[in-house]
């Protein structure tokens, strides 16, 4: 293969295949600084198993000058340091990709298409270090030293990012400076290159920042307010409520030496929400973060929150369901359950954030929309925005102030003389609410899951009954038009896109494919929450066909969308679901709609 | 005549309540009566007090005592989770949790647990009849073994004895009472009322509809006697309160509505709370003698409470101010720096 003939510059796919629990994370996360540094647009994704040592783990790197982040379908450099997946990695590459391995699982042989780069990694590392256990450490950041050279990243560049990686650990950064440059000056020395694959500086990535989705979405809820915070562990939201602990002892304490919140790890996710309920009952700004089966489990409490109207957030960063499911795999699995939370004739607001900079935003918007319509408030995250590490502009100072809904103090009953719990007085379905422990003889009021009067008081009455469901609906009206307004990109095609999450950033890209391979003109419309905007209606309206993209088998939020829309529109609606386990990529997108479009 | 006030020049109607809806003569209408004396001598606002439930007929109770004190009837077995929530947002607040023997014992048994492990200053009082009420007769966990229930089934499984658990689960108050014991459950209350820590009262609270345990053939012909259906269960014969007085060190045999009899011993004075071995001792002596100790059988103050290990301020965090839970410009900045 001649290297001039086919150098493809910024624009691969690199797969690091290792053993779940050897150590590799650092190494990868130093690829992916070094290429951010470089400033080459990146993402990284870690399709990990769902386990503590032992099982087989994928790390993915692209680069890609377009400045496309979703996964890429296509592996172009492996470095296969797993002996147990080895030889099925390598059969599953497209011809002329490179493998870089570890010698002594002698891959050479298995396919002649393909650039392969043996390195004798235990005899690179010898001279670093001779603890067994820190070699095998220190194997992986070797093999960033001999991809470096492949790829021509700049060893500069590697060096900063092992400082950025071991900042706290200076003694551990030197090793692994040594041991990347062992395996850089083995490449130099022994390796051809024989591939087409090539990184060069850019400067593309100027003021921007990495971040994971979780640590994003603590951020806001931190600048959001949030005082009250509950959790219950699980993969893949348990580093949210994490980092927002590392953030919150940083910085929320006040000059008293006193904690500005409370955060308590709860004894299951029944507990978790419950408290969360009991807080925003009480007048806290209280959230709590799950995945699929803790959702499961809130449901009682979720309609509670539902019919008595009480605030919460409530993240779900979805996994792969039914049941236990696929845990450390993502998905949009969770829409559809949600939406309807709990028994009986319930609705919930649901937020789609589709990138770091939404799970910000929403960390924090999601408390004043949680008040202000006194109603649980979902944000669905998913495993793939939330663990993996994102590129962003960085986030912005919420400029707007706190905003804590419909609230009477003490002064407003003294002025008003009492008031009614659940009265509609303002037409919106929103009604006003007092705090337990406001100084007023006339502030109190019962709470309860049972019927009630708007008075609050226990009822039976069938006219009491629907008076009330009625203007939970109403409710729900109102905030059809006050939730975050769906995104509109492209218009006057004849083929609309609905996506909404994490499958924005595959969406993009083969929305791209599609007019530069088939000429196939797209309109796509981002939605952002549901009760939906009114117009998405008027976006399926315009569209004699709109394809509904989604990470689930059952199209949920095609399903969603169905019962919403006129029964003449639904039919213009066409599911796309994905649903493989692993982030969502384009060409599998592409491939399904240029189909279905007859090109 | 004035009125007679409280130390806040209240009178006892600011503490009260809706109309009962229970069954005339039922154990818990009289543990209303004796939180609503004891926050009134106590001088307690009303709109200080949060009342927190589950779900059962212990669990309506709030309603019919201090209506100017808000009130949460959550749902069934998971009041602790939602008390937990409310009082850490309003640590000024005073909770009473009302609970029954099935919504703390059945189904709540785990959400109790964690409770009395966090010391969350709470009163949390279990109406314990031994039976679910609300959907007629079935056992709770805390039916004693051997008791049989109105359909004529026999409890085979072991009684849980909240007390005992709430001791061995590091509680820092445990009481237990009887409903018709005016003194001591009104002492009882007040006690519980300004400790420091998560107080459980498991207060027996005879069912006058479902109450049947060893004798009962006796309240099946109580109810021929009225030439009733026995099983004919929207019949709720009309009782008294049962009421019973008796000293420290003493017992007192107490007939039921159903004609069985309780053994209740009283704690003598001078009895020492702060052992908790002792405690512990006591109560399974007394289940040995079959008798119901009451009495407070075990206090420790020194723990930390829930409010401390939070290291929470003294005021609500429900109402702290912006400027002290959105931090300023320059830490997002700082943050972001971090990242990039």
């Amino acid at each position: 293969m001649s290297q001039s003939a086919s150098t493809v510059i910024n624009d691969m796919s690199l797969q690091v295949a290792t053993v779940n629990g050897s150590g590799s994370q650092s190494a990868n996360m130093v690829l992916l600084r070094t290429l951010f540094q470089m400033g080459i647009p990146v993402s990284g994704k870690n399709l990990f198993p769902s386990n503590i040592a032992g099982l087989p783990t994928w790390y993915t790197i692209r680069a890609s000058k377009d400045g496309w982040i979703a996964r890429k379908k296509e592996v172009d450099l492996l470095v296969a340091m797993n002996a147990e997946t080895a030889r099925e990695d390598v059969l599953s590459l497209r011809p002329g990709s490179a493998v870089v391995f570890d010698e002594p699982l002698q891959l050479g042989s298995v396919r002649s298409d393909l650039a392969f780069y043996p390195v004798p990694f235990d005899k690179v590392i010898q001279p670093v270090s001779s603890d067994a256990k820190l070699k095998k450490l220190l194997k992986n950041m070797a093999y960033v030293g001999v991809v470096a050279h492949l790829l021509g990243m700049e060893m500069g560049e590697v060096e900063a990012a092992i400082a950025k990686q071991f900042r706290k650990k200076a003694k551990a950064a030197e090793l692994n400076v040594r041991a990347a440059m062992a395996g850089f000056d083995f490449a130099k020395a022994s390796l051809e290159k024989k591939d087409p694959f090539q990184v060069r500086r850019m400067d593309a990535n100027r003021g921007k920042i990495i971040i994971e989705g979780n640590a994003a979405g603590a951020l806001g809820a931190m600048f959001g307010g949030v005082t009250v915070v509950t959790w219950y562990p699980i993969t893949p939201s348990s580093s949210l409520v994490e980092t927002l602990i590392g953030y919150m002892r940083r910085y929320r304490m006040g000059a008293d030496g006193k904690s500005t919140y409370a955060i308590v790890q709860a004894e299951d996710e029944l507990a978790a929400v419950g408290m969360v309920i009991g807080a925003g009952w009480a007048g806290a700004r209280a959230m709590t973060s799950t995945a699929g089966p803790g959702i499961s489990l809130m449901s009682e409490f979720a309609g509670l929150a539902y019919f008595a109207e009480i605030p919460a957030v409530i993240w779900d960063v979805q996994r792969v369901g039914p049941s236990t499911g696929l845990p450390t795999r993502t998905s949009q699995g969770d829409v559809l359950s949600t939406a309807f939370l709990s028994h009986g004739d319930t609705r919930q607001i649901l937020l789609f954030p589709g990138t770091v900079e939404e799970c910000f935003r929403f960390g924090a918007e999601a408390f004043d929309i949680a008040e202000r319509f006194q109603t649980p408030v979902f944000v669905m995250s998913d495993l793939d925005l939330g663990m993996n590490y994102w590129m962003s502009e960085p986030f912005s100072y919420p400029e707007k102030p706190i905003a804590r809904g419909k609230v009477l103090s003490k002064e407003d009953l003294q002025r008003l003389g009492g008031f009614e719990r659940y009265r509609d007085v303002d037409g919106d379905g929103i009604t006003y609410r007092t705090l337990p422990g406001t100084d007023h003889p006339a502030a109190s009021y019962f709470t309860r899951g049972t019927g009630h009067n708007e008075k609050a008081q226990y009822s039976e009455r069938p006219d009491d009954w629907v008076n009330n469901l009625d203007r939970l609906e109403r409710k729900m009206e109102t905030a059809r038009r006050e939730l975050p307004a769906p995104i509109l990109d492209g218009t006057g095609a004849e083929v609309g896109i609905i996506a909404y999450g994490s499958s924005h950033h595959a969406l993009v890209e083969s929305r791209d494919q599609m007019l530069r391979e088939k000429g196939l003109k797209t309109d796509y419309l981002r939605i952002l929450a549901y009760p939906f905007s009114p117009e998405v209606r008027a976006f399926v309206d315009r569209h004699p066909r709109v394809y509904v993209v989604e990470q689930n088998r059952d199209g949920q939020l095609a399903a969603l969308l169905k019962l919403d829309l006129p029964a003449e529109l639904t039919t213009r609606l066409k599911s796309v679901a994905h649903i493989p386990g692993l982030p969502l990529d384009a060409r599998s997108l592409t491939d399904e709609i240029v189909a279905r479009e007859g090109r | 005549m004035a009125e007679k006030t409280n130390r806040l020049g209240l009178t006892p109607a600011d503490y009260k309540g809706s109309k009962t809806t229970l069954c005339a003569g039922c154990g818990h209408n009289a543990i209303s009566e004796r939180i609503l004396e004891s926050m009134y001598e106590l001088g307690i606002p009303p709109e200080r007090v949060a009342k927190l439930s589950g779900i059962g007929c212990s669990s309506k109770t709030p309603a019919y005592f201090m209506s100017r004190a808000h009130s949460f009837n959550a749902v069934h077995g998971r009041m602790p989770s939602v008390a937990t929530g409310a009082l850490m947002a309003n640590r000024t607040l005073i909770g009473l949790g009302i609970s029954g023997d099935g919504d703390t014992a059945s189904i709540g048994v785990g959400q109790f647990v964690h409770l009395v492990r966090r010391n969350l200053p709470l009163v949390y009082i279990i109406e314990d009849n031994g039976v679910y009420g609300l959907t007629k007769g079935q056992f709770s966990a805390t039916a004693d073994a051997g008791s049989t229930s109105k359909s004529g089934v026999v409890n085979q499984l072991p009684a849980i004895d909240t007390c005992l658990l709430a001791i061995q689960l590091g509680a820092t108050f445990v009481g237990r009472s009887f409903s018709g014991d005016k003194k001591q459950l009104s002492a009882m209350l007040k006690a519980a009322t300004v400790h420091r820590g998560t107080a459980v009262l498991d207060v027996i609270s005879p069912c006058v509809t479902f109450n049947d345990h060893e004798g009962s053939t006796k309240s099946y012909s109580y109810m021929k006697d009225h030439e009733e259906p026995i099983h004919e269960l929207s019949f709720i014969p009309s009782y008294e309160n049962i009421a019973v007085d008796y000293d420290p060190g003493s017992t007192v045999s107490v007939k039921m509505h159903d004609g069985s009899r309780l053994q209740l011993r009283k704690l003598e004075d001078g009895y020492d709370p702060r052992n908790k071995i002792e405690a512990v001792t006591r109560i399974m002596t007394s289940h040995a003698q079959q008798e119901v100790l009451t009495g407070v059988l075990y206090v420790n103050t020194e723990l930390p409470n829930f409010y401390d290990l939070l290291a929470i301020p003294d005021e609500p965090l429900a109402t702290l101010p912006q400027e002290r839970t959105r931090p300023p410009r320059k830490v997002l900045d700082e943050v972001m720096d971090s990242l990039a």
